[in-house]
């Protein structure tokens, strides 16, 4: 992917594409092994549809929500769905991810803040981070809480296709 | 886990084989490190240059092997691809460790 050059599809806006490769959606069960193989087969559906740059975005934003749905929200079942929408539209990719899990914590949804690393190396963070890249990272992130689920919309804007 | 080590002019050059290092095998990571840094070097350098993925329990498993290093010792990296060298600069960490800018032991320990 790295280094290729970008083949951009017809915008949305100028038509629906008779593929529907603008659409993505992946249900699964919630492990991190199935969260690589969701992140794969994503990569795959936008390959040649955005930028490596974008595509190494996406892929880490998503890995970030759907690893931490896996440790934190279901982290005490064990075990559940995730389902991951996302479609491209004329203003980037609009991303949608559900579980059946305990409820996001408000502090995930307040202003994202680094960690502290301005200190002695034994007192260096080794979390902390996940949040911060998924709010740097991401515009309109909204979250939901609905009959026992969890609703987590965000955009990754695109460059000008 | 594919890690290889290799002793050269003094310097201890680990390199990370998995083209990921994620969520997934953070933990697997940092046991195997402590592995082999059992046996200190003064300079560890971790070749990243065939990692294409890393994201944030990645990015702690290193920082914990970092922390877990004898007093002195310090892990350096090497061989950053472009999706590893953007979390490091913004979660700010690439202030925290020294990076290397090309692959370990290409060039790099005649600078040093």
């Amino acid at each position: 992917m790295r280094g290729e050059a970008v083949q951009r599809l017809p915008a949305p806006d100028h038509g629906p594409s008779p593929e529907g490769t603008q659409i993505f959606l992946h249900r699964f069960q919630a492990h991190p092994l199935t969260v690589r193989r969701a992140l794969k087969a994503a990569s795959a559906r936008f390959r040649g549809q955005i930028s490596a740059q974008e595509a190494g975005t996406l892929e880490l934003v998503l890995a970030e929500v759907m690893n931490n749905i896996v440790e934190h929200s279901y982290g005490r079942a064990g075990r559940g769905c995730i389902t991951l929408s996302i479609l491209r539209e004329v203003r980037g990719l609009s991303c949608l991810v559900c579980d059946e899990g305990t409820p996001l914590p408000p502090v995930c949804l307040e202003p994202p803040r680094l960690p502290n690393i301005d200190c002695v190396l034994a007192d260096l963070p080794e979390g902390g981070f996940g949040w911060y890249l998924i709010r740097d990272l991401t515009l309109d992130l909204a979250y939901r809480r609905e009959e026992g689920h969890n609703l987590l919309a965000f955009r990754l804007p695109l460059q000008a296709g | 886990m594919n890690l290889h080590a290799e002793t050269r002019d003094g310097a201890l050059i680990v390199q990370m084989g998995e083209r990921r290092l994620d969520a997934a095998i953070a933990i697997r990571f940092k046991d195997r490190m402590r592995e082999i840094l059992s046996d200190p070097a003064p300079q560890v350098i971790l070749d990243l240059s065939a990692v294409d993925f890393l994201d944030s329990s990645g990015l702690g498993a290193i920082v914990a092997v970092m922390k877990s290093l004898p007093g002195g010792c310090q892990l350096e990296l090497a061989g950053l691809t472009p999706n590893v060298d953007k979390v490091f600069r913004l979660t700010r960490m690439d202030s925290v460790f020294v990076i290397h800018p090309g692959r370990a032991g290409i060039g790099l320990l005649d600078a040093g």
